[in-house]
């Protein structure tokens, strides 16, 4: 019997790695940006192209930067939870329509609803990468400094925005 | 003859239009062999399994179009490398560098690797000193060496 413990307690250390592992989604990369000023950029707005958005305009106010797209699902997904989100005026919510056709990108929020203060287009996927956007939508926290205080990558849920979004935007508020 | 001229233009022509076309090969050779050596050497964030050069997802291709763009502006392959890590992190790297983070990463094989040897040793010693106690006693000895000379009979 005693000969057992041995390979059985290895196989239990084994297993608990293993679950911990699969709690861990692969797709999560954490990004270096965080700490670090939110790199500038001036787009045309997507409802006046003569009219620029800049990262500058929003010094002194905590806001999210939300980056999406007409042509991915996951967006659709989190779409409805930014709407209702933005009825609450808790923050500023600035689009980054990314890689996107303006006027697909005109004719899904019409269809779905606008949820952003303002949404700069980001037509080559330019800003995309110096934000190290690699699979829409990700959204981040920025603070009145211009420093990026979080991001999450993939679609808002519910969860998410009540525990690590909603406590990080009120405590950078005051 | 008529016709043979004919085939000789073509021909000239066939060639002239590869010669104008040399050049333009040559000279962007030198920048892919680099962009791919550069792009073997990061993961694509897409097909977390796959290289950046191998990769035909949107991203990747944006991202070697900016590679190549770094490269035509001069850049070393160094600052390229950072280029990539200051915006998606040391992730992207497929040789991640050795620091306080990665320790584990670079150390766990070896530390696995010297786990077993230790535990080898330990049971080759325990195993030698098993054999080493377990003698025959006198009683035994002589019972086997009777029994030996029977057999040899």
């Amino acid at each position: 019997m005693k000969r057992f413990l041995l390979p059985l307690a290895a196989f239990a250390v084994l297993v608990v790695f293993l679950a911990i592992g699969l709690t861990h989604d692969p797709r999560e990369v954490p990004s270096p940006l965080i700490g670090k000023p939110a790199p500038a950029f001036t787009l045309p707005q997507l409802h006046d192209a003569s009219k620029n958005f800049s990262v500058a305009d929003m010094k002194g106010q905590v806001w999210l930067l939300n980056v999406w797209a007409s042509w991915c699902v996951s967006c659709r997904e989190e779409h409805p939870l930014l709407v209702e989100f933005a009825k609450t005026h808790a923050v500023p919510v600035i689009g980054l329509d990314y890689k996107d056709q303006v006027a697909d990108a005109k004719q899904w929020l019409e269809k779905l609803g606008n949820p952003y203060t303002q949404i700069a287009v980001d037509s080559d996927g330019r800003v995309g990468i110096d934000y190290g956007v690699y699979g829409v939508p990700e959204t981040y926290v920025i603070d009145k400094q211009g420093i990026i205080r979080m991001k999450h990558t993939g679609p808002i849920t519910p969860a998410s925005l009540a525990q690590k979004i909603l406590p990080l935007v009120k405590d950078l508020s005051q | 003859m008529k016709r043979w001229l004919v085939c000789l233009f073509i021909v000239l022509a066939a060639r002239m239009a590869f010669a104008a076309e040399a050049p333009l090969l040559a000279a962007d050779e030198t920048v892919e062999k680099r962009l791919v050596a550069i792009s073997e050497e990061l993961r694509c964030l897409v097909c977390q399994n796959e290289s950046l050069a191998g990769s035909r997802a949107d991203l990747a291709n944006d991202l070697r179009r900016e590679i190549r763009k770094m490269i035509a502006e001069g850049k070393t392959d160094q600052e390229i490398l950072d280029f990539m890590v200051a915006r998606y992190g040391d992730f992207v790297l497929y040789r991640p560098p050795v620091k306080p983070t990665t320790w584990l990463l670079w150390g766990g094989p070896f530390l696995l690797m010297g786990g077993g040897l230790i535990t080898l040793i330990w049971l080759l010693r325990r195993r030698r000193q098993l054999v080493a106690t377990s003698g025959l006693s006198d009683e035994q000895r002589t019972l086997a060496a009777s029994l030996l000379d029977k057999t040899d009979q």
